[in-house]
């Protein structure tokens, strides 16, 4: 089917989190995390290195939580795949302040770039808008990301990056989830109790 | 709460653990509590499409500084296990109330295996398992294991026993 992105991951992601600000980024396990890792370790990253699928609801969890925030999870398509019903979950919730951008390289590239469904008959951007998503969105090239960027910001939309399948060197974050954890709530000030 | 029914009272006790996020996969036994949750302003009530989901919303909302529970029935909990990897290396609670089927007068046979394999497969995933088997203590068992799972940044759950909750009645 659609084998056929040419985006550069790096690039994509460099441009999604420049300036991020206070922005809440949550990644998905395996390449999203080390893109964004590259792009800049700071303490709002949340980085998933495990529980696939969580990563979008991970990110509503924080949307509900911080209503007055943008929250931006980044995942892959086999990641978004495997969490496929929270994209009905955060549709029914339908929470302003968060988006969603899969990097979709149409395959599960951590495990030996094995073919996912998005490279079989799988249209994301497509299930999002069934499941109700107020706007959806595919990027092929630069300008596209450009002109999706800002939009990441402020509304809720959810948007796929059609990427090359070239692999980047890992650019590995922090695992320690206890550590991300602890770090994150206490730079956007969640006091322990 | 001396009067309430007991699904009141655990409420009341949610609300006491300042629980504010609700994540559920609807099931009788936890009718009361959604619909609670729903009628709460101050509450979020979020219907999930898989059991799973509601462990990475609890985490997410930890990290947001909120707290979650997670309302399942017993043959949802074989969904969560890897997603209770979660909580058990972020070191973040996790509270969730189980109604048990397959364990009391069960007339559905597909509820058994779950149902029976419950308590052992939450343990051996990390999880400390409580159980409340009359009204009389329901309450007070879920005002404890709350306590528990968000001072202490472990994950909890209460089973909510067949026998408590009534057999779900197949014949109209």
């Amino acid at each position: 089917m659609r084998n056929d992105g040419t985006l550069d991951r790096r690039a994509v992601v460099a441009a999604l989190l420049r300036d991020p600000g206070d922005l809440l980024v949550v990644t998905g396990l395996g390449a999203p995390s080390y893109d964004a890792a590259a792009a800049g370790e700071r303490p709002l990253n949340f980085y998933l290195w495990g529980a696939m699928g969580g990563a979008a609801m991970v990110g509503l969890g924080i949307a509900l939580a911080q209503p007055s925030r943008r929250v931006l999870v980044l995942t892959g398509d086999g990641e978004m795949l495997m969490g496929i019903g929270a994209l009905a979950t955060i549709a029914a919730a339908a929470p302003p302040n968060l988006a969603i951008a899969v990097l979709d390289n149409a395959r599960y590239g951590e495990t030996g770039s094995q073919r996912s469904h998005t490279g079989l008959t799988t249209d994301l951007a497509a299930v999002a808008a069934a499941c109700g998503w107020p706007a959806t969105a595919v990027a092929r090239d630069m300008d596209e990301v450009a002109a999706l960027t800002p939009r990441l910001r402020r509304e809720a939309l959810f948007a796929v990056f059609r990427i090359s399948a070239n692999e980047e060197a890992r650019h590995l974050p922090p695992r320690d989830g206890a550590y991300l954890a602890d770090r994150f709530r206490r730079t956007i000030g969640v006091v322990h109790d | 709460m001396s009067g309430s029914s007991w699904q009141a009272q655990v409420f009341a006790a949610l609300k006491a653990a300042r629980v504010t996020v609700v994540g559920y996969v609807p099931d009788a036994g936890h009718a009361h509590l959604i619909e609670a949750a729903h009628a709460d302003p101050d509450m979020r009530a979020i219907v999930l499409t898989t059991e799973e989901e509601g462990i990475a919303l609890a985490a997410g909302a930890w990290l947001g500084g909120a707290r979650a529970v997670l309302l399942m029935q017993s043959s949802g909990v074989g969904n969560c296990i890897n997603m209770l990897s979660l909580p058990l290396n972020c070191r973040m609670p996790f509270f969730t109330l189980v109604t048990m089927r397959g364990e009391w007068a069960e007339f559905n046979p597909w509820q058994v295996p779950m149902g029976s394999a419950t308590p052992a497969v939450l343990t051996a995933a990390g999880v400390h398992v409580r159980r409340a088997d009359s009204a009389d203590d329901v309450a007070e068992i879920v005002a404890a294991s709350a306590a528990l799972a968000f001072d202490s940044a472990v994950p909890v759950a209460v089973l909510l026993s067949q026998r408590l909750i009534g057999a779900k009645a197949f014949v109209k």
